[in-house]
């Protein structure tokens, strides 16, 4: 990223968000950490495990909105990309366990020797590094969202047919977790984790570490949305978008766009995932469930489409609302609730939250502009040439 | 081999034999055209008489079941896709106008410039003097310059079909495909429209499809009536006009 790309990525909105997530990044985990227990402003740890789990949503509907805001391709299997970063992340803390699982094996995680595996699958080496599993939670979701994306954006499959197969990529992927066979542990998942780089997951301080740099990763995955859509590159998306075969009539290999940014979105879903399984401590094939990845794109439609902004506050929203709603007596209809969400969003805030904001504050400013204009005696002028 | 060994005609675009079908309907019959380089051409027809689907051969939407479509008497342009065919220099205007609704006037100029169009040329671009300066003159020449940062959505009919015709001028490709480009307009916007693209022709070998027989008359350049697919008559104007058979099947007695 060149300088002159951030400067011009980095508008009023864009400021505003960045500070709001940074001050969040910081106060939070040192009021944790250093105010006593039980006091006013203190954030228990609960909480922060749980906005940071909000935090890493965030980052995935970044991601979503990315290609579907600004690139019209909309993914229904995204969760894949996020599950398979979060695996990469879970395999290396398996390997971190060592003799302290319950059959006290050093190489093999407990799952394996519950049932016979007699070796390490070859899959499962360089897990133990960091850097290696770090680089994985890029490539491995990176690879499939690439070679995935060849086949579908250079056949020219495109709206809803593109949507179908990326939700169908992820129940295959959630079928193939599901087998013990497999190798991830599967119905049961990854789970039991004891260290993360030598800390202990549960301790308070790894947490409030967690935290903080789930909001540097939201704030990373941000700027690098915002230098892509402020490039001409994202003009081009914008056109892809609105126009696609008019695109290509002005020589735009728009399966090459598509693929770029599909693959960028896919790797920056996968950090959301590895950030977000050491907090919860676990991760289990119904990450790749379908529902999960609607959900997410439910989080961006409220949010508001195309705004970056809003994809990242509707995933706070919605996931605040779903923690407040399924922890009481109307438990059971959350998901109605979720549908019912989405369907009054569709009807009545079609921009999401931050778009129908910012028509308002565009409405109103040039109503204050023709105002003032005619406050001075000039002629406003329709705002029409000829 | 997209490039032939010798240049086998003097054409701009040369067209031979060409044929397509649909499901059985022949949209286009055994067609054969050529247009020399700086010529402007006004094809008329019928509706149904194949002069889209003859664009969207040109410009590779369409791959022909049979048939030579040379450009610049070197490449053959039916094995070659829309993107590559628009890199090659041959731009298009839409029957619809279609421009990029919700960006702004300017952009849409700046989309539509022939600089480096892949990924990582988009993404490091940085504006340069030169390019904001051709973006003026196309602005004044479609006399868009008072709407440059308006969304291009919010243009009149007449305004989108010339900011398209800006478009290609950003473009600035060899081969002009201009598809209707006065349906909706005004009779002062054809007029203007036919002193533009007159214009652009002193600069650019220019294919006009229209039906509009008053415009057809003030660009007075060589004319070609379809019919079915195939060339039915071609010369000025008045001789393709008292041609019998344009008459019967398009003109009307």
């Amino acid at each position: 990223m060149t300088p002159h790309m951030l400067t011009r990525s980095l508008d009023r909105g864009a400021t505003m968000f960045l500070a709001i997530v940074a001050a969040c990044g910081i106060l939070i985990p040192l009021s944790n950490l250093l105010l006593p227990a039980g006091s006013f402003f203190q954030v228990p740890t609960y909480l922060v495990a749980l906005w940071g789990k909000y935090v890493c949503y965030a980052i995935l509907a970044l991601s979503i909105d990315l290609i579907w805001g600004y690139c019209g391709i909309l993914s229904l299997g995204h969760g894949a990309f996020f599950a398979l970063g979060g695996y990469a992340m879970g395999m290396y803390l398996m390997r971190q366990i060592g003799t302290r699982g319950v059959y006290g094996n050093p190489i093999l995680p407990d799952f394996m020797v519950f049932l016979n595996y007699p070796k390490l699958p070859w899959y499962w080496h360089g897990f133990d590094m960091f850097w290696f599993a770090a680089l994985m939670v890029l490539l491995v979701p990176g690879l499939l969202a690439f070679c995935f994306g060849w086949l579908a954006f250079r056949s020219r499959v495109t709206g809803v047919y593109l949507s179908i197969i990326t939700q169908a990529m992820t129940y295959a992927l959630l079928l193939a977790f599901f087998r013990n066979d497999f190798g991830f542990g599967g119905n049961n998942g990854l789970t039991d984790f004891k260290d993360i780089l030598g800390f202990n997951v549960q301790a308070e301080g790894t947490r409030a570490a967690l935290f903080m740099l789930s909001c540097l990763g939201l704030i990373v995955s941000f700027l690098i949305c915002r230098a892509v859509v402020s490039s001409k590159l994202g003009k081009v998306l914008i056109a892809i978008r609105d126009a696609e075969s008019r695109s290509r009539f002005f020589g735009y290999r728009v399966e090459s766009y598509k693929l770029f940014v599909f693959t960028l979105s896919a790797c920056m879903a996968g950090v959301a995932g590895a950030l977000y399984v050491p907090q919860v401590g676990i991760i289990n094939p119904s990450e790749f469930a379908p529902g999960n990845s609607i959900e997410a794109v439910i989080w961006v439609a409220v949010g508001g489409r195309g705004t970056l902004v809003g994809a990242a506050l509707g995933a706070v929203v919605v996931n605040y609302a779903k923690t407040f709603f399924t922890s009481g007596v109307l438990a059971p209809y959350w998901l109605f609730m979720l549908g019912a969400l989405f369907i009054l969003v569709t009807l009545l805030l079609p921009k999401g939250i931050v778009g129908t904001f910012n028509a308002w504050r565009e409405s109103s400013s040039e109503k204050r502009a023709a105002a003032s204009a005619a406050a001075e005696g000039g002629i406003t002028e329709p705002n029409m040439a000829e | 081999m997209n490039v032939m060994d010798t240049r086998a005609t003097s054409a701009m675009l040369y067209l031979d034999g060409v044929h397509v079908s649909f499901d059985g309907f022949r949209a286009i019959n055994n067609l054969s055209l050529a247009l020399e380089p700086g010529e402007m051409r006004a094809i008329i027809g019928p509706n149904g008489a194949g002069k889209t689907t003859m664009m969207d051969i040109i410009t590779g939407k369409t791959k022909p079941d049979v048939g030579v479509v040379l450009f610049d008497g070197v490449t053959d342009l039916t094995r070659l896709d829309e993107t590559r065919i628009a890199e090659l220099g041959i731009g298009r205007k839409f029957q619809k106008p279609t421009v990029f609704e919700s960006q702004t006037v300017q952009d849409n100029l700046l989309l539509a410039l022939n600089v480096d169009h892949s990924v990582r040329g988009t993404l490091f671009w940085r504006g340069s003097k030169a390019e904001s300066e051709r973006i003026d003159k196309v602005l004044e020449t479609i006399r868009l310059t008072e709407a440059r940062n308006r969304l291009a959505g919010s243009l009149s009919h007449g305004q989108k079909q010339w900011l398209e015709i800006g478009m290609l001028l950003a473009q600035d490709p060899k081969l002009l495909l201009v598809d209707e480009p006065v349906a909706g307009m005004t009779d002062v916007e054809t007029h203007l429209t036919a002193e533009l693209l007159k214009e652009i022709n002193k600069t650019h070998t220019v294919m006009v499809v229209e039906h509009d027989m008053t415009f057809v008359r003030e660009l007075g350049v060589k004319v070609t009536c379809l019919h079915e697919g195939t060339v039915l008559a071609e010369g000025s104007i008045d001789q393709v006009s008292s041609n019998e058979r344009v008459i019967e099947v398009y003109l009307g007695r």
